[in-house]
């Protein structure tokens, strides 16, 4: 079997002539089911640009990027739509959620575009809410909540499609270290209990140190990587 | 799919209900106002349709001068009427129930301290079967009195308010001008005309009379005549018409100088009056709806440039073009049908409120509210229609970026 994520020669071209800027530079990488990554990194590396291709949001300038052994670059934007809704989780640095919206209906959305019939629904987002520990916190809105409140939304919103893989750009980014931890502890136990996929981008070591493997960018490139799990780095 | 797209869409309406409230005012304006007018006219041209046949829809007038159709007056020459004629129109003409020469005048009325200026109509007493009054008190004119031109009068009863109070009137003398008369009889009240006047506001008095001593000639102003039941007027008319033709020794081809209406044509002429007017005022009605829909289609617009994180949000965790497109635009329609309804519930509001005041009829008209709901919601699909493609097209990662 193939590997879950593959990207061959990946660059990423912002601006042209003169102002142009490779944000990713013919990056090969390849990630396979269960595993759990930390993409660390300076900022202005490539970390987000890196992301978002992963994710579907965003097309490479050049290369291929295979999911299941897809061209994702050859969907339409409609089945990338569909990718990111059957296959990925994400959560966003900023969290996004929708505000005036409780954190129940923040966490059903994905699945009303799925057309999940909304008891199912209800069931399934309160189970979501529950797994990452906001029992009785339903019925707030992001406003309501603590940033870690709302980080846990996003993560529970990220996870109740029951996705292959977990993005998350910084999700510990504007917490304290004991909220982090919360959360890192929460995102392994997915990943050892559901084997969900992790990529996950983060600037502090503490963090990374959660991954069984890490990937540095430097420059739109990726430096030498740490415990590199059975040769799946380099083909 | 649909019931879970106008959830999310009144979820995003109720998110700002301030801003939704005004997004829909042009909407609730425009369909109140067409509500508003379309239901006044309907009742105004029905109120005005009753009170003519209320005059008698059998009724003929003839008058010296040229058609109102045309304006009239170019003839100003044109040789009154004479009692001749209405004798002659009584005896050759068939299928007539009664035939009235009226000249009416305006005169003072005292009464002791009382004093009121009214209209005198000179006529015979068939002028109480044509116009269809009835004796409230006392007696008509007798032949006699008519013959002489005796001075005795019929009261409408808001003269008889106006001079008499609560006094009773019948055998009162009282001055017209500057002659004395008796008051011989009262009539019951008809109330205000469509056109507003005061039908009961004048006094009848023998056309004889009135040509000896108030006018001082032998002229009669109008001719009126009732057909009976079952015979056409059109028949009526052209009898007339023929007969005067005769009378005025008009050649053959020369245009007539008087004109006979029928009073279809003036109920016609009115109710044509306000149906112009009804879609005058509709049609200004209609255009501020459409400046409720543009109103729509601006805050949809702001609305999706300040939502596009939102937007980027929605297509980032999987909703597809079409659901964002339909979203948008399902909120566009509920927008717009929620201003139909507030609209259309205030129109029939103002209507019932209006035709009270005026005392016209109110009548509901289901058609019109049924337009007004399904332009509402087409106003919704037309204006949100661009918003919502602008949501749909935008780039997840360039709207998640958004700032
Ligand atoms: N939309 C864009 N338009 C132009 N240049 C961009 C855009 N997004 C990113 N870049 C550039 O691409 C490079 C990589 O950006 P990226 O966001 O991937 O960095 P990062 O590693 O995520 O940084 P950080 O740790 O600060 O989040 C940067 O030089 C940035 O200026
Ligand atoms: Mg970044």
């Amino acid at each position: 079997m193939g590997a879950l994520i593959q990207l061959e020669q990946v660059a990423k071209v912002y601006g042209k002539g003169q102002a142009a800027v490779n944000a990713l530079d013919r990056i090969d990488l390849i990630i396979q089911r269960g595993e759990f990554v930390a993409v660390m990194g300076p900022s202005g590396s490539g970390k987000s640009t890196c992301m978002n291709i992963l994710g579907c949001l965003d097309t490479p300038s050049r290369g291929v990027y295979r999911f299941g052994g897809v061209d994702v670059g050859a969907l339409t934007r409609d089945q990338r739509a569909l990718l990111r809704r059957n296959y990925l989780g994400f959560v966003f640095q900023g969290f996004n959620l929708l505000s005036r919206t409780s954190a129940l209906e923040n966490v059903e959305l994905p699945l009303i575009y799925r057309g999940m019939p909304i008891r199912q629904r209800r069931e399934r987002a309160r189970e979501a809410l529950a797994a990452v520990g906001l029992t009785g916190w339903e019925q707030h809105n992001p406003a309501e909540l603590s940033g870690g409140q709302q980080q846990r939304v996003a993560i529970a919103r990220a996870i109740v499609s029951d996705p292959d893989v977990l993005l998350a750009d910084e999700p510990t980014g504007n917490l304290d270290s004991a909220r982090s931890r919360e959360i890192m502890d929460l995102i392994t136990r997915f990943n050892q209990e559901r084997g969900l996929t992790i990529i996950m981008v983060t600037h502090e070591a503490d963090m990374a140190a959660y991954a069984r493997r890490r990937i540095d960018f430097v420059d739109g490139r990726i430096a030498g990587a740490a415990d590199a799990p059975s040769g799946a780095r380099n083909k | 799919m649909l019931w879970e797209t106008y959830l999310l869409a009144q979820r995003a309406i109720r998110r700002n209900v301030l801003r939704s409230a005004l997004t829909v005012l042009g909407i609730v304006i425009g369909v109140a106002a067409v509500i508003t007018m379309v239901t006044l006219g309907s009742g105004a041209t029905a109120q005005v349709t009753s009170d003519i046949s209320k005059l008698g829809s059998n009724m003929l007038q003839a008058r010296v001068g040229q058609g109102f159709h045309r304006g009239g007056g170019a003839r100003g020459a044109a040789t009154p009427f004479q009692i001749a004629d209405a004798i002659a129109i009584e005896q050759q003409i068939h299928g007539l129930q009664a035939v009235a020469p009226v000249t009416n005048g305006s005169l003072q009325a005292i009464y002791g301290n009382a004093n009121w200026s009214t209209t005198i109509t000179g006529s015979t007493t068939d002028f109480l079967i044509v116009r269809d009054w009835s004796l409230a008190d006392g007696r008509v004119f007798t032949e006699g009195e008519m013959r002489a031109g005796q001075a005795v009068c019929i009261l409408g009863a808001t003269v008889v308010r106006r001079l008499f109070g609560s006094e009773d009137p019948l055998g009162a003398t009282i001055r017209l001008g500057k002659i004395a008369f008796r008051v011989i009889g009262v009539l019951n009240p008809k109330g205000q005309s469509s056109f507003g006047t005061d039908q009961d506001d004048f006094a009848l008095i023998p056309l004889r009379t009135f040509q000896r001593r108030v006018a001082g000639n032998t002229q009669v102003g109008t001719i009126m005549v009732s057909a009976m039941d079952g015979v056409p007027t059109e028949q009526v008319q052209t009898d007339m018409e023929r007969l005067l033709r005769e009378r005025r020794n008009i050649a053959a081809g020369q245009e007539d100088d008087f004109f006979v209406r029928d009073m279809k044509e003036i109920i016609d002429t009115l109710t044509g009056t306000t149906r112009v007017l009804t879609a005058l005022l509709g049609a200004v009605a209609a255009v501020s709806l459409l400046v409720g829909g543009i109103g729509i289609m601006n805050i949809m617009l702001v609305s999706v440039t300040e939502r596009t994180r939102e937007i980027g949000t929605r297509l980032a965790i999987g909703a597809l073009e079409r659901q964002v497109l339909l979203q948008f635009l399902v909120e566009a329609v509920v927008l717009a049908c929620f201003g139909g309804v507030i609209g259309i519930a205030l129109g029939l509001g103002a209507a019932r409120g209006a035709a009270h005041f005026l005392d016209i009829p109110f009548i509901f008209n289901p058609g019109i509210v049924a337009a007004a709901f399904i332009f509402s919601a087409m106003v919704g699909v037309i204006f949100g229609y661009f918003p919502a493609r602008q949501a749909a097209r935008l780039d997840p990662i360039e709207a998640l970026r958004y700032e």
